[in-house]
């Protein structure tokens, strides 16, 4: 809460402080080009066509859920149903998936869009704590997918063009991150360049402020709420496409790992600041560390079990919170 | 300001229940349970069905009392499940003298009961560290282990299950005293504990003054370092306890199942039970009816065939409507 302030408050600040600033958001991006750098030297085809069109295809659907996130964050909330709430998209998008693209998909936004409006009302009307609420509704979109679905996985129809969503190529590109790619786009262009987007970091900043500004607090929140779970039904439909399967118990611990990668990418979780872009550097650094350790282990030097990767993605977050920590409180 | 409205709207709500308290509504819907119980299902009263619903309940009350007393100080704990995993992983390394090289017997299964637990309390005490010294908010600071800690006992085992025949681990996890379960015992224990601690102790007072306002705690000269630094290491001790407690029951340790999901278990018992999530309150009895609630209702509901799934939706209905009645209460 302190640093959130600080940054608010404190003015102009000398030019050092503004490089600190700076480095603690875009110590992101350094890290993440240091990473590429050191796969790079380290394995022949670690930016091979082959592997970076897999990383991007892969991680699309993570990026979709913390983009999302982020939003929710930057209002001073958060929203731990989207991991389970792209469970439900995945099995009511497969579900729907011998109908055609069009049907699969709009179904699972649909899925999404209802989780969020639930989360949006109970949080912007009833004013519940979004911890609570989202936790709620996790567990009932949890239970509504494995509902649906009978406990089990729901295999897609192969007749369709759905499966497009998850393993198709456009203009040599995967198609999901075709599909993330705009999402960040669009949420670049929102928050930077809209009433809505300053609207957000408004409210993040200091919400009893926002409304006596006369900015309609209620209605942002319900929207960013809304959107979060429209992203997160989107990233279940690209989930079931990929796999071939809506996964009622996929998805599980999503929201953590989407909370990381906003704080890892320099979004304060007090609100009122926050960056699309370094979002999706966060969610690109923990997404190739897994890669990485693919990698090492194929190279054969010493075998590292997928089991280090959560060790290593929580070093890295604890790493990267410790930085912005050291660098945030050096104006003061 | 906040500050202020909070203490007031707790004044209102004391004026608005003054027969019940806070605790009122609580006891009012287990009440309502149990009588439709006692009236719909069949052979509900039996030690049978008391003993069944209680061994299940022990390990989110026991948990859910650590998080009662770090949610009272403003913070969270979403750590709780992986160090739970962390203690279930080590105790048959231990008793089975592959980690401290001390042959099974009596002493290397006293080992094992302690070492687990402190370790968990080392892992708690390094949250409250994270918390207190960096000022790091506490659900990124506990994220950190969220995402290791489940590594590192995956590492440990290399992700195995572990089959154990132990005749200590045996008895804490089936084993009775007096016709009642160890484990239940043991809940009691903590939670008699836990409920004298906050209510008569310096150290209770001085954890809900931090709670309720910190900046005020530390300019009244409480050590709100230190006070933090041990909340967050009882949390960590108790969760090392209840990861023993599940992997006694089943006679195995499986580190990537054990305590999965358990931080949002005991947080909906905590939420259910009354305890803001603002901090500055901590009702460890509410908690405790909080839990048995939640365990009831889920027994309830698969005792009369409806599938675990729509129990999930059930269970979010519950925490929502429980959340949202707080509210009301707390209202003008």
């Amino acid at each position: 809460m302190t640093s959130a302030i600080d940054t608010i408050s404190s003015g102009p600040r000398p030019r050092g402080n503004r490089h600190a600033a700076l480095l603690q958001r875009q110590g992101v991006v350094l890290a993440l080009v240091l990473l590429i750098v050191f796969g790079a030297v380290r394995y022949d085809d670690f930016l091979g066509l082959y592997n970076v069109m897999s990383v991007l295809r892969y991680n699309a659907m993570f990026a979709l859920v913390a983009l999302g996130m982020g939003f929710v964050i930057m209002t001073g909330g958060i929203d731990l149903s989207v991991g389970a709430t792209a469970a439900l998209a995945s099995v009511v998008s497969a579900g729907l998936s011998d109908v055609g693209l069009g049907a699969g998909l709009a179904a699972g936004i649909a899925a999404g869009l209802g989780v969020g409006l639930v989360n949006g009302l109970a949080i912007s009307r009833a004013r519940l704590p979004a911890f609570v609420t989202t936790l709620a509704t996790m567990l009932g979109a949890r239970g509504l997918a494995l509902l649906i679905s009978g406990n089990q996985s729901v295999s897609v129809s192969w007749d369709t063009s759905f499966t497009d969503l998850g393993g198709g190529d456009f203009l040599g590109f995967p198609i999901p991150a075709w599909i993330a790619g705009v999402a960040f786009v669009l949420g670049s262009v929102l928050l930077n360049l809209t009433g809505f987007g300053r609207a957000v970091l408004a409210i993040g900043g200091n919400e009893e402020a926002a409304r006596l500004m006369g900015l309609p607090v209620a209605r942002v929140k319900l929207l960013v709420y809304v959107l979060t779970g429209g992203l997160a039904g989107l990233a279940g439909v690209i989930l079931a496409a990929q796999f071939g399967a809506g996964q009622p118990t996929e998805g599980q611990g999503w929201e953590l790992f989407a909370i990381a990668a906003v704080v890892v990418g320099g979004t304060l979780l007090t609100g009122g600041m926050g960056s699309v872009g370094f979002t999706l550097a966060g969610t690109l650094l923990l997404g190739l560390i897994f890669n990485i350790l693919n990698f090492e282990n194929g190279k054969g030097d010493f075998t590292l079990s997928a089991y280090w990767q959560s060790v290593i993605r929580g070093a890295f977050l604890l790493l990267v919170v410790l930085l912005q920590n050291r660098l945030a409180r050096r104006p003061s | 300001m906040q500050e202020l409205e909070i203490v007031a709207s707790r004044r209102r709500l004391r004026l608005a229940m003054p027969r019940g308290g806070p605790l009122g509504g609580v006891v009012l819907a287990l009440a309502i349970l149990l009588l439709f119980n006692l009236v719909a299902t069949p052979h509900f009263i039996s030690l049978q069905t008391l003993y069944v619903n209680l061994t299940q309940v022990t390990t989110i009350v026991i948990v859910a009392v650590g998080m009662t007393m770090v949610i009272a100080t403003g913070g969270i704990d979403l750590s709780v499940g992986s160090l739970m995993a962390i203690a279930g992983a080590l105790a048959p390394l231990i008793f089975a003298g592959r980690l401290l090289g001390i042959g099974p017997g009596p002493f290397a299964d006293v080992l094992a009961f302690f070492v687990p637990v402190l370790v968990a309390m080392a892992f708690g005490s390094f949250n409250g560290w994270l918390v207190a010294r960096f000022r790091i908010q506490p659900i990124v600071a506990t994220l950190v282990l969220f995402i290791a800690g489940r590594g590192i006992a995956q590492v440990m085992t290399n992700g195995n299950l572990q089959a154990f025949h132990n005749a200590s681990f045996h008895a804490l996890g089936l084993g009775r005293v007096l016709g009642v379960p160890i484990q239940v015992w043991l809940m009691a224990v903590v939670v008699g504990l836990a409920a004298w601690a906050i209510r008569r102790t310096l150290y209770g007072r001085q954890l809900l003054a931090i709670g309720g306002n910190e900046a005020a705690a530390r300019l009244a000269g409480l050590p709100v370092a230190r006070i933090t630094i041990l909340v967050y290491a009882v949390s960590g001790l108790l969760s090392g306890i209840a990861g023993l407690i599940v992997i006694a029951i089943n006679s195995s340790s499986d580190a990537n199942l054990v305590g999965l999901g358990m931080e949002l278990d005991a947080i909906a018992a905590v939420a259910v039970g009354g305890t803001a999530l603002t901090g500055g309150r901590a009702s460890i009895i509410g908690t405790l009816l909080g839990a048995l609630i939640i365990q009831l209702l889920r027994y309830t509901l698969l005792s009369h065939g409806v599938p675990d799934a729509a129990a999930l939706v059930v269970k979010a209905a519950v925490i929502l409507a429980a959340v949202y009645l707080q509210q009301v209460g707390r209202a003008p």
